[in-house]
């Protein structure tokens, strides 16, 4: 690099004044060319350092046999071949069960986040789009959640859960008399309820806010030819509203589904180290199979099977709903 | 870099036209080439070291200490003018880090992964073996020993827990601590019971008599592994079983571990002595139950401190060793307490051993030793240290005579580490079900600690 690119560095394009440019012409079009890709050139080595060089590495590790034994210059550590994917997806054995159940309690919990979140979120934004007083104000407070920091407003919500001095069991309890005895949240089957309801609250001011956005760019005509064709609200909220947002429903849906499913945060927070069974996400799950259990060969694997099925769903989504919309336009 | 020097230069051409745009494009072209082999040269120089120690830097040590005290701040009032004064005798800078226990073993493994760690550090004793595996401390040989004025100046109990038998030891103890009942007094008293119980079925007996009188009886910590993981350790041993065989395999699901489990969970589900909210507790909740009056009684290690911490006067608690099936605590199925406390090891990267090892000696003399387990409310593992009478008090004289007969190290295998989590969270989810209000049966009780014994890496 260092031969090279002095040249380039020297000799600089004079367009505005070519009787005095030096030396013949062709080195100028390289200089013009090659400028631009000379400025990205830091910003490619830092995402190779930050993101593939990681990747690459993780992948490398999920072959070997990583353990206690060998993390210190885990240069040394055998090469197990697939035997860490064997592992995992043997759902006969009891690691690769285990994995599956955390799966499917994932898949279960990201379908319903996503799901509430965008339909909390894209109702909350409709509702705010008539001008009334006190519109800027909820607007601000439905944000809170989504600006509070995770971990404070997690663990806010791990002491309302309280099975004792709980906000939660006091209003359900307490004072509607809705349950018979006080509820556990944190522990036991509950405890899938209690994160939802978290992921929720966090999740859904972003798809608020990204909604609200996006309601701003429908011409307001429409609705006004509508309600003069007789449209009611819902027709309006139907034909109208929801279409024209397909596209920034279709990257709010893929980018919550991705957060969500890959949430570590508020499990973590929540139950800490071992979730109860009911509430065991994948990320958690994968971060005790590696650094709990101190085998980060297994945990690589996992996380790369999991990264696979995330890339392989993307991919999916991305096709259908493009080739929905083209049909569609078309 | 010749490219840098050149670049400015004929900027600088007066005769050139647009001198100003010019330099800015070629100011930039070379900052991004300079950027670039920056980067390169980082990515290139990542690469961990790992060699043995050094002595590079004799004058600075770093120090990661658990947190031992109410809080991190506390603990660092005790420890900052200790280390002053080791500066003073032989001007190391010791600088100073209070890990939480949250934190301290997965900063430890990355410290060992990456090569990129303390000098000396605090272990919780029960990770020797599992830590001695990953080679990252410094062995402790009869050469290191003698630096430090020998091993016989440990206390034998303490030294069974630095390691797998038979190998050096991975670190010295520094801090020891056993279990043992403590009890509130008063309502001891408004219960009718004269003397705290010494076995379990006195124990359950003297609960109904407390929740007769509307307070709550026993607390523990359902949610909080390594706890669960003390408990019925030395339950299993009560019951003559063990978790792992003589040659170091998990064996969870043997009838006198089961047994064990089974009578620590039915506490809640059976005896119904211990609250079910105490399922959920992870955060010494019990203990602060405790200090407010609200509990009669908690199995604890080292608990005086915290309790003085939360407000609770000294006159209001007192102590009695844990029970155990014949009321008399002994060896074999009597031992009522695991060997619990902290060791102190050198990492093998430091660049300092020399300084570290004079650390080390600097904190397990008689003097040092006496000051901080005061402050702790703990024992000293170092014999010559545990004369002094304030190891012979209210709080301290049971857990020294515990340490001394009736205590046992957790099992000194390289999985130690992972058994704390697979049984203590099998525990766990069988005291969440007790709350729940399911039946804990042995066959419950088995499968779960099945389900444990899997999750054990293979051999």
């Amino acid at each position: 690099m260092t031969t090279t690119l002095p040249e380039q560095g020297t000799r600089p394009v004079h367009k505005s004044s070519p009787g005095t440019a030096r030396g013949p012409r062709r080195p100028g079009r390289i200089k013009r060319i090659g400028l631009p890709y000379l400025l990205l050139l830091p910003a490619l080595l830092l995402e190779l350092l930050v993101h593939l060089v990681p990747m690459v590495i993780g992948i490398t590790m999920s072959f070997k046999e990583l353990t206690q034994f060998y993390i210190r210059d885990w240069g040394t550590a055998p090469w197990s071949g697939i035997d860490n994917y064997r592992l995992s997806v043997d759902v006969n054995g009891p690691v690769g069960d285990a994995l599956l159940h955390s799966f499917l309690v994932t898949v279960a919990f990201t379908l319903l986040s996503v799901g509430l979140c965008w339909a909390i979120g894209t109702t909350a934004a409709i509702y705010m789009q008539d001008t009334f007083r006190g519109r800027g104000l909820l607007r601000t407070v439905f944000l809170i959640p989504y600006a509070l920091p995770v971990y404070a407003a997690v663990i806010t919500w791990a002491f309302m859960f309280q099975h004792d001095n709980g906000l939660v069991n006091h209003v359900l309890h307490d004072q509607l008399h809705l349950t018979d005895q006080p509820s556990f949240w944190l522990i036991g089957d509950n405890s899938f309820y209690a994160l939802l309801t978290v992921s929720v609250w966090k999740g859904w001011p972003f798809a608020f806010l990204i909604v609200m956005a996006g309601l701003q760019n429908i011409p307001h005509e429409l609705y006004e030819a509508a309600a003069l064709d007789g449209a009611g609200l819902w027709q309006q909220i139907r034909r109208i509203t929801l279409p024209s947002l397909r596209p920034v429903n279709q990257v709010l849906v893929l980018v919550l589904f991705l957060w969500t499913f890959n949430d570590f945060n508020t499990p973590y927070v929540l139950f800490g180290k071992s979730a109860p069974e009911a509430a065991d996400l994948i990320s958690v799950h994968i971060y005790q199979s590696s650094f709990v259990t101190w085998n980060f060969g297994t945990g690589s694997a996992m996380s790369v099977l999991l990264l696979l099925f995330l890339l392989v769903v993307t991919g999916l989504y991305l096709l259908l709903t493009s080739r929905g919309r083209k049909t569609a336009d078309a | 870099m010749s490219a840098a020097s050149e670049g400015i230069s004929t900027a600088f051409d007066p005769r050139k036209g647009t001198p100003g745009v010019m330099r800015k494009i070629r100011a930039a072209a070379v900052g991004a080439v300079t950027l670039s082999l920056a980067l390169a040269a980082t990515a290139c120089g990542g690469g961990s070291s790992t060699g043995g120690g050094s002595n590079d830097s004799p004058k600075t040590l770093t120090y990661w200490a658990s947190n031992q005290g109410a809080s991190i701040e506390v603990d660092k009032k005790v420890l900052q003018p200790e280390l002053d004064k080791f500066e003073k005798q032989t001007g190391i800078k010791v600088k100073l880090e209070v890990v939480p226990w949250a934190d301290l073993l997965n900063r430890i493994l990355t410290a060992t992964t990456s090569g990129q760690g303390p000098d000396i550090l605090n272990i919780g004793n029960t990770w020797s073996a599992s830590l001695q595996a990953t080679g990252a401390l410094l062995p402790w040989d009869a050469k290191n020993f003698d630096k430090i004025g020998g091993k016989d100046r440990f206390v034998n109990s303490a030294l069974g827990s630095t390691g797998v038998t038979g190998q050096d030891p991975a670190a010295v103890p520094l801090y020891s601590m056993a279990y043992a009942l403590y009890y509130n007094k008063n309502i001891f008293a408004d219960a009718g019971i004269a003397k705290p119980p010494a076995t379990w079925d006195e124990l359950v007996a003297d609960g109904k008599k407390i929740q007769a009188k509307g307070k709550q009886a026993i607390g523990t910590e359902g949610s909080n592994l390594s706890e669960n993981i003390h408990q019925v350790f030395v339950l299993a041993k009560q019951h003559h079983a063990d978790f792992f065989t003589a040659d170091g395999k998990a064996d969870f699901t043997n009838d006198g571990v089961v047994a064990a489990v089974k009578q620590y969970v039915d506490l809640m589900a059976k005896d119904k002595v211990v609250p079910v909210s105490n399922a959920e507790y992870s955060q010494n909740q019990s203990l602060s139950d405790f200090a407010k009056g609200k509990t009669a009684m908690v199995l604890w290690q080292t608990a005086s401190a915290t309790f003085k911490s939360l407000g609770m006067k000294d006159s209001d608690w007192a102590v009695a060793p844990a029970p155990v099936p014949s009321g008399a605590p002994g060896t074999g199925a009597q031992v009522n307490s695991m060997v619990a406390g902290i060791n102190m090891a050198v990492f093998k990267n430091t660049h300092n051993v020399d300084g570290a090892t004079k650390f080390v000696k600097f904190m397990t003399s008689d003097d040092e030793q006496k000051l901080l387990n005061k402050a702790y409310g703990s024992i000293p593992p170092v014999k010559s240290a545990q004369s002094d009478p304030a190891f012979n008090a209210q709080g301290t004289a049971v857990l020294r005579q515990t340490l001394a007969s009736s205590a046992v190290a957790l099992p000194q295998v390289a999985d130690e580490s992972q058994f704390e989590t697979a049984v203590g969270t099998a525990v766990k989810d069988l005291f969440a079900e007790a709350a729940a209000g399911h039946a804990v049966t042995t066959e419950s009780v088995k499968a779960k600690l099945l389900k444990a014994q899997q999750q054990m890496p293979k051999k």
